[in-house]
């Protein structure tokens, strides 16, 4: 390898053992190391991954929210690869959400599902953005693409803070938030320390994913260069 | 531990969706590079 991917697949390597050595050390934490929740009992240690996943899937649309408004602006194409990143690492993790949240459910409502207003907010805002993804795939010319994502992207945000808010403005199934909650809100400190930790080591694992995606898009426009040098030689 | 199964299935998932898509985008990046050192190579040959 040349230039600036040089020693890629080696570095690929050592990425992909670190994230998984502190992936598992949360897995640990989670696991061995948190208290039992005395209600609840061991199943509510999936919240160490449930919550912060959805937090960080939030952080991700923001983050793709904010960039395709700054791609609108400025017809900046690296802003349009960052909005593509965080929108495909965002479903990522909110598919965790969505497929642990009922696996702990089940056990603690009885009930998988219920089409009330935090699941299906959080349910609508993956299908958004599974649809952005669907679509970049769907326009083959780059500059229509950029633009109709980033419209799409804002249209998807929308949803977002109904998902923030589902629970604190409604009677959900869902439990009312025991981060950034009412006043009787919080988490005992043992608990929130197994609970931060998890929280940072799934936001650097999202931006090792989006900086990774990301250097995908950087590839793949080098790619159409070349490919347009080449034929024109 | 108490629905320990429930416990496995909702981190075997969360693991499998993290590093399923961690490997996809790596594989990805891996055949784009290839790609663009081919490239390279036959635009070099071609302007000797």
């Amino acid at each position: 390898m040349t230039g600036k991917y040089e020693g890629g697949a080696f570095m690929q390597a050592v990425r992909s053992f670190a994230l998984s050595a502190i992936v598992f050390s949360a897995a640990y934490a989670a696991l061995a190391i948190a208290p039992t929740e005395l209600k609840q009992g061991d199943i509510q240690r999936i919240f160490y991954f449930h919550v912060p996943s959805g937090m960080n899937a939030l952080l991700a649309f923001t983050v793709a929210c904010g960039a395709s408004i700054y791609f609108l602006i400025k017809r900046n194409v690296k802003a349009d690869w960052l909005a593509a990143s965080c929108m495909e690492v965002g479903v990522a993790f909110g598919s965790v959400v969505l497929i642990t949240g009922p696996i702990w459910g089940k056990p603690v409502w009885g009930v998988y599902w219920k089409w009330d207003a935090r699941l299906t907010s959080t349910f609508v805002l993956l299908v958004l953005g599974l649809c952005y993804l669907l679509l970049r795939g769907l326009i083959e010319d780059p500059e229509r693409r950029s633009v109709v994502s980033a419209v799409f992207c804002i249209f998807a945000f929308l949803d977002a803070p109904l998902v923030y808010f589902s629970n604190r403005i409604f009677r959900t199934l869902h439990p009312k938030p025991v981060i950034l909650g009412d006043s009787d809100s919080g988490l005992a400190p043992p608990i929130a320390r197994v609970f931060l930790y998890c929280f940072i080591v799934l936001a650097i694992l999202m931006i090792a994913l989006i900086w990774e995606r990301y250097r995908l898009e950087e590839l793949r426009h080098e790619v159409a260069e070349l490919r347009a040098e080449s034929d024109s030689a | 531990m108490q629905n320990l199964n429930s416990l496995i299935a909702a981190y075997a998932a969360a693991w499998l969706i993290f590093f399923g898509y961690h490997y996809t985008v790596a594989r990805r990046l891996s055949q784009l590079r290839e790609e663009v050192e081919k490239l390279k190579q036959s635009i070099g040959k071609r302007s000797r």
